[in-house]
């Protein structure tokens, strides 16, 4: 898949929970908006600035809209890859082979939790920049991925989906 | 056999669990259910045993230094299973009452919570339960958390907890 050339990107500030921003229902957006472009590209370049980050919403920057990107290269879990890529209203049209693994977030960054997720998932989007609609098939980490970004637009964090009492866990500090 | 309910409490070391158990064992005290966790540091642990001698597991659990714990005789009691299992989660802004709030609003549809942990990470508070409600009570409890959670300031989930039995 071509994904549209954005604009440069600048590294934003990520906002952590309680925000309120964090917890509303994001906007839909133009996908050819210079704007929604440029947001796109920060999302990325402060993903990519990020240690460990494989995703970031537009409201973990304070922006309360359907705009995030992923990019699960290299990782051990991921399977299917699709390289960095941000989505606009995307969402998910299937999903399947549900799994529970664990996941964090950096507007949570000091706890994890067990989430059930669909290790096979069917996306439909719009692209930043061009508009053009895609429909994204994937799999294993990048499906958990999409998900969790997904869920960031529609005002969801993984703590409201973690399996049980017993489902959270403090993060370990690596040094 | 007399069954005895257990806590020790203290600062957590390497081995505080061992230690626990090795004392209750050699006093030929049988674990049934158990539970143990880290609260900020502290060791805290909750168990059930059966014991013929239940002064001697209070003995046993003296010779540990550093900890608080506490031992008493329990009738042994039959849970109720009946029920749909659910999950609540809860987080917003710490303030006072969270707990309070969103315990009596499921004790107010009858709903019966059988786990849970809270946790303060930074001024992020979480509150996840664990509730076994009255088959068809979802729809009105979930309505009752979404009033108490607007009031406290905080966000609520309420969803059925899966169990698939493989
Ligand atoms: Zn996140």
């Amino acid at each position: 898949m071509n994904f549209p050339e954005l604009p440069e990107g600048r590294v934003l500030p990520v906002v952590t929970a309680p925000a309120t921003v964090l917890s509303t229902v994001g906007e839909e957006v133009d996908p050819t908006s210079p704007e929604v472009a440029q947001l796109a590209a920060d999302l990325i370049a402060t993903m990519q600035v990020s240690p460990g980050c494989v995703g970031l919403a537009a409201p973990q920057v304070g922006v309360g809209l359907q705009v995030f990107c992923v990019n699960v290269v290299d990782h051990p879990k991921a399977a299917t890859v699709h390289g960095t890529f941000a989505l606009c209203n995307a969402k998910i049209i299937e999903a399947s082979r549900w799994k529970a693994g664990r996941e964090g977030c950096m507007s949570v960054p000091d706890l994890t939790g067990d989430v059930k997720r669909a290790a096979r998932v069917v996306v439909e989007a719009v692209l930043p920049g061009s508009g053009e609609a895609v429909t994204i098939t994937t799999d294993a980490f990048e499906a958990r991925a999409l998900q969790h970004e997904i869920d960031h637009c529609t005002g969801k964090l993984f703590l409201d989906r973690v399996a049980g009492a017993h489902a959270i866990y403090q993060r370990k500090v690596y040094l | 056999m007399p069954e005895l309910a257990i806590t020790v409490i203290g600062p957590d070391r390497t081995g505080i669990v061992a230690d626990v158990a090795e004392a209750l064992a050699e006093v030929g005290a049988n674990l049934t259910d158990s539970t143990m966790t880290r609260l900020r540091g502290h060791f805290a642990m909750t168990l059930i045993c059966t014991l013929a001698e239940p002064s001697a597991a209070e003995a046993a659990l003296k010779s540990l230094t550093g900890v608080t714990t506490t031992v008493r005789e329990v009738s042994p009691s039959s849970v109720d299973e009946s029920g749909e299992s659910w999950v609540v989660s809860v987080h917003g802004a710490d303030r006072l009452g969270i707990v309070a709030a969103v315990t009596r609003v499921v004790a107010a549809s009858k709903g019966n919570i059988t786990d849970l942990s809270t946790r303060l990470a930074g001024t992020l508070y979480v509150l996840i339960a664990e509730v076994d409600l009255p088959a068809g009570a979802g729809d009105e409890l979930a309505e009752r958390l979404a009033v108490a959670a607007s009031e406290l300031g905080v966000e609520v989930t309420l969803r059925r907890a899966d169990s698939e039995i493989l």
